[in-house]
């Protein structure tokens, strides 16, 4: 029974750890999918996770922080926006930016703010989640495997997690069976087509920033309000580069992104439960093996040795009418 | 058509790019309810008041100069290398294996075999990422972002295993031989009798820097291989036409890009630290981005812009004492504004700029 | 509907299209100069000219792919704006462009369905357009199975699913660019086929093509562009394939090249049995045998797409090929290390490749760094095992400029600066002055103004007579009938057959170009 529940437990946390991923994972689902490559995901998560904290402290509203981290990544996804579609400059060169800008800005102006370094002050009451007992729970706690499962595992969670999950078959339904979703797709496959088609190339893409602003400012709000209580410098720690990586895994398509994340979640869990692995007294599996683990695992996929990971084929290529 | 005269291309489209970002990152200082002409100020008095500021801008630029030029190499080569990051730390390792294996005599001899430990070490974790998008079409970007986190992981391995100094608490090598140490400016200047800051870090890296400047110059516009690496990033369809492997051309050229980077830990690792630590890299790998599109991918530019860095970064260390409100991370804004504004906004300034110029042209015809 | 009911005025025999007075400039280059035509309803109107004399260009602006700088559209005798391809599809016209605006990934129906969706939700809009693909189908010949891939439809497949894109969009005017440039000769016989289906349908039909036989064949009324502007519209009962050529090139085109016999000499490249399969799989040259002898010019004619490029590519060292390829008698390799640009250069093959622009130069390049491209591993060059001679290179290339008449003859402009004659010069200079002993010729004259042409005709006729082999590609048969002194005809990867200029002419080589040889009966 002690092994059932460390198993749990291990899982449980590997839920947690997952969720900014994946909503980061999404946002640049929806990024990519429209043609406009997101390596900005990690700052964009950053000055969310920023706003979110400072907004929850002074208000002491937590969903007040929720959209002021949207609001905040919202921004940042513009200016991405803008230099990408509008001024058709590299989108790569602009993520890049963006990145710089986050851990810049929310230093300068946590320090400014609080004097602390860029940490903000430790968020209580209203100005953070807590976890949700989903009815039954204690009920179903006495039954023994499903029982735990449910308490543990599915129950007792922050509200956003649900969110996220729920985010998922969500945005599957909008990629796969709207029209938006069809026009969202077709734009980052061939963009010409859909211009011809009588659609804005631009107004679409704007669309898909706008979203993916939207989800990464929510995966930032979970970071500094539900998953801490505050937040510190640098906090996001290449969540968004996770993020990519999990996409890129999941070969771009949503249900899979959240089996990466969750795989990768599981891994991040791993590492923070049980640093050293001992295998069976032969050999221990480092720390640092199964936090590189996602980047390992993405550079063998995009090497094509298991499986083949391809990309919406107008992604990274600005749209410039061809003569 | 050239719409533009060559000078506006190159001097005064980055100049105006500039002034736009320093522009917006003066509305952030405004915005902390700080005066943003004393910040450059105390920046600039931070950087060039004094020969110890002199002295770390110099060391500063060096690392710039290194990571600028990295990224510059593959960019000719139409190959964006955002593992600099990775690169240099991983090439930190093999200076540090290098350094630690003997008992060095003196630093004219350890040098050398020092930058090509390092050299070796970097080119290594570029040159898979080139092989992966050679010869599998992985693509670059992304496998260098993979590669930079893969890096420190396994730089965190080795500083707590085998590289681990064990007489200390810290992730950190053993100090190297006192035989290796790199002479400073103050060491090197005293001999003509020129006073300069025994505090400060810069040394004899600066000067190898700027030899590593010119020798990509004549890398790229007086050898062939700099012609096949600047016609394949031009138009890889007519380099394949000309008989130029774009195998040869990613790999060589990412090899190049890395050992460059890998440079950085010549000036930081031998240089300064005179041990191996995890986080020697701090951010240049990336700064080299902003050099490389700032000196508009020009070993002249790139030193012009690695020396305007190194006094930022600098100027913001010096900003703790005289304006504490601002953290020295408004370096960091500055730097991802001018990122901003030279490399993905290029065309907000340059379009119209070309349009006034066609006029201007059509006015005097 | 507004408007056109209520306006008692709205004539029905107003023309289905009229353009006024349309100009448009890209930067310093004017595509269209003040432009006026009339298109009447239920016609198939052709518009004809050379490349790049602004047909795709106009069309487009009549779509809303451009935005005219000055002028007005008519349609139905309505002005109307068309600032986007939204405001076009609305208007009624439909456009199949030259290269496809297809996902390739996507379903045909999905293709279809794209911009005109039937509110936000796909599945009614789904089910609706299979109902009437099949209706479409069954009234135009327009078969296509409505859940294919298109990545997985042959191109006159994709071509029916952008015509059925237009007609779903319930299009009146279609508007069709280069529409057989890529078929093959039964598919654009299909294509005919359903474009006269449309037109008994009362639907009005534009066509932009550079082929005379097309104009002559399907068109009505042909208007005639050449350089940016108009210059003539015709019933095509009053007019001839002649008359018509005369008009798009603006004089007499008397392409005949004062050339001597020629002194044939000793077997210069060899090909056997050679075949090529492309990077998709898809066998473009299928098994072919060719020879070039020395002191002659084979012309190699064709419509684009049937395994020139290829064969080009695998003589240049870029495409890797099965079979057998000798030059002087010595074999080359064609798959292994030695099957690269730098070895066929060193075997004495120069090659002036299709396009100059994006494979024969670097258009960043300044004119001097060009001269020694795909050469700049020669000694000659080199100053010292490391660097290269720029000085000796910028001397060689002033020689060249000024022997091959580049201009502006200054070697430190870039190439992208020089006009498309005096690019290909450059070219040309670079290739012919090695002394090669074979020479690869693509399209040595698109895109080139007529005074160039001749000049260009003339260097490859002496290098001719110095006694080198030369293959010239042209899908120019004329270019053809007047350089080659012998011609081979490729079809679907296939030489269809060989021909001596003097004994043929421009049908019985236009058939071979169809597949058909009447020699020895169909392909």
């Amino acid at each position: 029974m002690d092994f059932v529940l460390q198993v749990l437990l291990t899982f449980d946390m590997s839920i947690r750890l997952s969720v900014a991923l994946l909503l980061a994972c999404l946002a640049g689902l929806f990024s990519e999918r429209a043609g406009v490559v997101d390596i900005g995901l990690e700052g964009k998560m950053l000055i969310a996770a920023f706003f979110a904290a400072v907004v929850s402290f002074e208000t002491g509203n937590v969903w007040l922080g929720v959209l002021a981290g949207c609001a905040a990544s919202l921004t940042f996804s513009m200016i991405h926006a803008v230099a990408s579609i509008t001024y058709q400059g590299n989108q790569l060169i602009s993520g890049v930016a963006v990145n710089f800008l986050a851990s810049g800005l929310t230093v300068v102006m946590g320090n400014a703010w609080y004097k602390k370094g860029g940490q903000t002050p430790t968020l209580t009451e209203g100005g953070r989640f807590y976890d949700i007992t989903l009815p039954f729970a204690d009920f179903f706690q006495s039954i023994p495997l499903p029982g735990p499962i449910y308490s543990e595992l599915i129950s007792g969670h922050k509200s956003i997690v649900y969110l996220a999950y729920l985010a998922v078959p969500l945005a599957w339904w909008v990629l796969y069976r709207t029209r938006f979703g069809l026009r969202l797709r077709a734009v980052g496959e061939n963009p010409a087509s859909v211009d011809t088609a009588g659609i804005s190339v631009v107004r679409m893409r704007y669309s898909a920033l706008i979203i993916a602003g939207i989800l990464c400012g929510i995966a930032g709000a979970y970071l500094s309000t539900a998953q801490a209580a505050g937040f510190g410098k640098e906090m996001t720690a290449g969540r968004g580069f996770i993020a990519l990586a999990a996409l890129i895994f999941a070969k771009w398509r949503p249900f899979q992104a959240m089996g990466a994340c969750l795989l990768f979640g599981f891994l991040e869990a791993i590492s923070n439960l049980y640093p050293n692995i001992d295998v069976f007294g032969l050999f221990t599996i480092p720390v640092q093996f199964t936090q590189a683990m996602p980047f390992i695992m993405t550079v063998v996929i995009l090497a094509g040795f298991v499986g083949k990971a391809i990309p919406p084929r107008a992604v990274g290529e600005p749209y410039v009418k061809e003569r | 058509m050239n719409a533009m005269p060559r000078w506006a291309d190159i001097i005064l489209v980055p100049f105006i790019n500039l002034i736009l970002a320093f522009f917006v990152a003066g509305l952030v200082v405004l915005a902390i309810g700080e005066n943003p002409f004393d910040m450059i100020y105390f920046m600039v008095k931070g950087a060039l008041g004094s020969t110890s500021g002199i002295g770390f801008t110099l060391y500063y630029a060096t690392n710039y100069i290194f990571t600028g030029l990295a990224v510059a190499v593959a960019f000719h080569a139409r190959l964006f290398n955002i593992g600099g990051e990775g690169q240099a730390g991983i090439a930190g390792i093999g200076v540090a294996i290098v350094l630690l294996a003997f008992d060095w005599p003196h630093w004219t001899i350890a040098m050398p075999f020092a930058i090509i430990g390092g050299a070796a070490f970097g080119a290594l974790w570029a040159a898979i990422p080139g092989y992966l998008q050679a010869k599998r079409g992985s693509h670059i970007v992304v496998t260098t972002i993979m590669f930079n986190f893969i890096g420190a992981a396994l730089l965190g391995y080795l500083l707590n295993g085998i590289l681990k100094n064990p007489d200390l608490q810290n992730a950190e090598s053993r100090a190297f031989p006192t035989g290796a140490h790199l002479p400073t400016f103050h060491e090197m200047l005293a001999p003509l009798g020129i006073e300069f800051s025994k505090s400060a870090p810069a040394n004899v890296s600066f000067i190898f820097a700027l030899i590593c400047a010119v020798a990509v110059y004549f890398l790229l516009w007086r050898t062939r291989l700099g012609y096949e690496i600047r016609s394949f990033g031009h138009n890889e369809r007519a380099a394949t036409y000309a008989g130029i492997s774009s195998v040869k051309v990613i790999i060589v050229a990412m090899l190049i890009s890395g050992g460059l980077a890998g440079m950085l830990a010549i000036n930081v690792v031998m240089g300064e630290q005179e041990r191996l630590i995890a986080s020697f890299v701090e951010g240049a790998g990336f700064v080299g981005i902003a050099v490389a599109l700032m000196g508009r991918s020009h070993p002249f530019g790139i030193v012009l812009a690695a020396l305007l860095f190194g006094m930022l970064n600098q100027g913001g260390f010096e900003l703790l004492w005289e304006m504490p409100a601002i953290s020295k991370e408004m370096v960091l804004v500055i730097q991802a504004l001018s990122i901003l504004f030279t490399g993905a906004l290029d065309n907000m300034v340059r379009v119209p700029l070309e349009r006034m110029f066609l006029r201007m042209k059509k006015g005097a015809a | 509907m507004d408007g056109a009911n209520s306006a008692g005025r709205q004539e029905t025999d107003a023309p289905a299209i009229e353009l006024v007075g349309i100009s448009k400039a890209f930067g310093p280059v004017q595509a269209n100069k003040d432009i006026s035509i009339s298109v009447a309803k239920g016609a198939i109107h052709g518009i004809i000219g050379e490349n790049g004399a602004g047909k795709s260009t106009l069309m487009s602006i009549l779509y809303g792919f451009y935005k005219a700088d000055a002028g007005e559209i008519y349609i139905s005798g309505q002005k109307t704006e068309i600032p986007d391809s939204q405001a076009a599809i609305s208007a009624g016209i439909g456009m199949v462009f030259q290269h496809f605006k297809l996902i390739e990934n996507f379903s045909v129906v999905e293709n279809i369905i794209l911009g005109a969706e039937d509110g936000p939700m796909l599945k009614d809009s789904l089910g609706k357009a299979r109902e009437s693909l099949k209706s479409l189908a069954k009234e135009y010949e327009l078969n296509v199975d409505p859940d294919a891939l298109i990545e997985d439809l042959s191109v006159g497949h994709q071509q029916r699913v952008e015509i059925l894109k237009a007609l779903y969009r319930k299009a009146d005017i279609l508007i069709l660019d280069e529409p057989t440039g890529v078929l093959t000769p039964a598919e654009a016989d299909h294509l005919f086929r359903i474009l006269r289906n449309l037109k008994k349908e009362g639907k009005t039909i534009i066509l932009i093509t550079h082929k005379l036989r097309e104009i002559m064949d399907i068109t009505d009324t042909v208007s005639v562009m050449r350089r940016g502007e108009m210059t003539s519209t015709v019933n095509t009962v009053d007019t001839s394939p002649e008359d018509l050529a005369e008009r798009m090139v603006g004089r007499k085109v008397l392409l005949s090249v004062d050339k001597k016999p020629a002194t044939i000499g000793d077997t210069v490249l060899k090909i056997e049995n050679l075949r090529v399969i492309d990077e998709a799989g898809v066998e473009r040259v299928k098994g072919i045998s060719l020879e070039v002898r020395a002191g002659e010019i084979l012309g190699v004619a064709g419509v684009s797409g049937n395994g020139q490029s290829e064969l080009l590519a695998v003589l240049g060292g870029y495409m890797n090929a099965t079979g057998s390829i000798s030059v002087n008698g010595v074999p080359i390799d064609l798959t292994g290390r030695e099957s690269d640009g730098q070895s066929r250069r060193a075997r004495g093959i120069a090659h002036v490749p299709e396009d100059r622009q994006t494979e024969g130069l670097i258009m960043d390049f300044m004119a001097w760094e060009d001269i020694v491209f795909g050469y700049h591993h020669d000694p000659a060059f080199q100053k010292n095992r490391w660097l290269m001679d720029n000085a000796a290179i910028r001397a060689d290339a002033e020689g060249k400029m000024e022997r091959f008449d580049v201009r502006p003859p200054h070697p430190n402009l870039q190439a992208k600066n020089f006009s498309g004659g005096n690019q290909q010069k450059i070219v040309l200079a670079r290739e012919i002055e090695r002394n090669p002993d074979l020479l690869l010729v693509g399209q040595p004259t698109r895109g080139v103004d007529i005074g160039a042409i001749e000049f260009i005709h003339k260097q490859i006729v002496d290098l001719r007579d110095q006694g080198k082999a030369i293959l010239l590609v042209s899908v120019e048969l004329e270019e053809i009938m007047s350089l080659a002194d012998r011609i081979a005809v490729m079809f679907d990867g296939h030489i269809m057959g060989e021909r001596i200029p003097a004994e043929t002419d421009e049908r019985d080589l236009g058939l071979l170009m169809a597949g058909v040889n009447e020699q020895q009966g169909a392909a």
